[in-house]
């Protein structure tokens, strides 16, 4: 395949990326009441989790229109980068050199599968 | 809060999160197969265009498929992150790229390679110290 990606694709799907990282975080804060029952699971703060969820779909699914999966998929990397920002900001999870060898090699095997697949 | 000497959780959220990533594998290559779908067009201005898009939609059955596998991996993701750290569990969905890759293969005639082979080893790696990272963080 010599199909080219697109400058806008990359950027739809790094969008996509970013408003999926801010999704997980509400989804961890509409998720953290460890009650059970419907009224519990059901909150605020989780539909927003989810809409965002939801919502970052659409630039993924417009950016994958166009271009080469294999060149797109490695840019979903930035939402980790991004949550485990998020998680140390808004959870105060403490980032550890495990956590963030463990990024650093999974963004590299990332890049890697990329490079493979162009 | 913090205990002086935590107890080693529980790694029930990680494997929770490894079901989340065959959901979402599954999920990008319908949405894949989806966007290939030639839909009508849609001209604001005027709703009536809205019915036959929203039918097109509708019936674009691997897109519609590849949402309702998406909402299986959201609702399994917030299961998992009831218990578990937000830092060490969303990287794990990276996995993702695994199965997408792999079900490539198959599904596209897609070749497997060194930097693929390589990319894919590290990948699990990374998962790997995160899982053991879990334990204790």
């Amino acid at each position: 395949m010599t199909v080219a990606t697109p400058m806008s694709s990359v950027l739809l799907v790094i969008t996509a990326s970013v408003i999926g990282s801010f999704g997980a975080v509400y989804l961890k804060l509409g998720a953290a009441p460890r009650q059970k029952g419907l009224k519990y699971i059901l909150n605020g703060r989780l539909l927003f989790g989810i809409a965002l969820y939801i919502g970052s779909s659409i630039p993924f699914v417009m950016g994958v229109r166009h271009g080469e999966l294999s060149v797109l998929y490695p840019m979903v990397s930035t939402g980790y980068v991004c949550t485990m920002l998020w998680s140390r900001i808004f959870f105060g999870e403490p980032i550890t050199w495990p956590k963030l060898g463990a990024l650093l090699i999974i963004v590299a095997g990332i890049v890697c599968i990329n490079l493979g697949g162009r | 809060m913090q205990t002086a000497t935590p107890a080693p959780r529980s790694r029930k959220p990680v494997y929770m999160v490894l079901g989340c990533t065959v959901f979402a594998a599954a999920a990008q290559i319908m949405m894949k197969y989806g966007a290939t779908h030639v839909m009508p067009a849609v001209d604001f201005a005027n709703p009536a265009t809205f019915v036959p898009f929203l039918l097109a939609l509708l019936t674009n059955y691997p897109l519609v498929l590849g949402y309702v596998l998406s909402a299986g991996n959201a609702l399994l993701l917030i299961l998992a992150l009831r218990d578990g750290q937000l830092s060490t569990l969303y990287p794990i969905i990276s996995l993702t790229f695994v199965w997408v890759n792999l079900l490539s293969i198959y599904l596209f005639g897609d070749h497997m390679n060194l930097w693929k082979a390589v990319g894919i080893v590290l990948v699990i790696t990374g998962v790997a110290v995160l899982g053991k990272a879990s334990e204790t963080a």
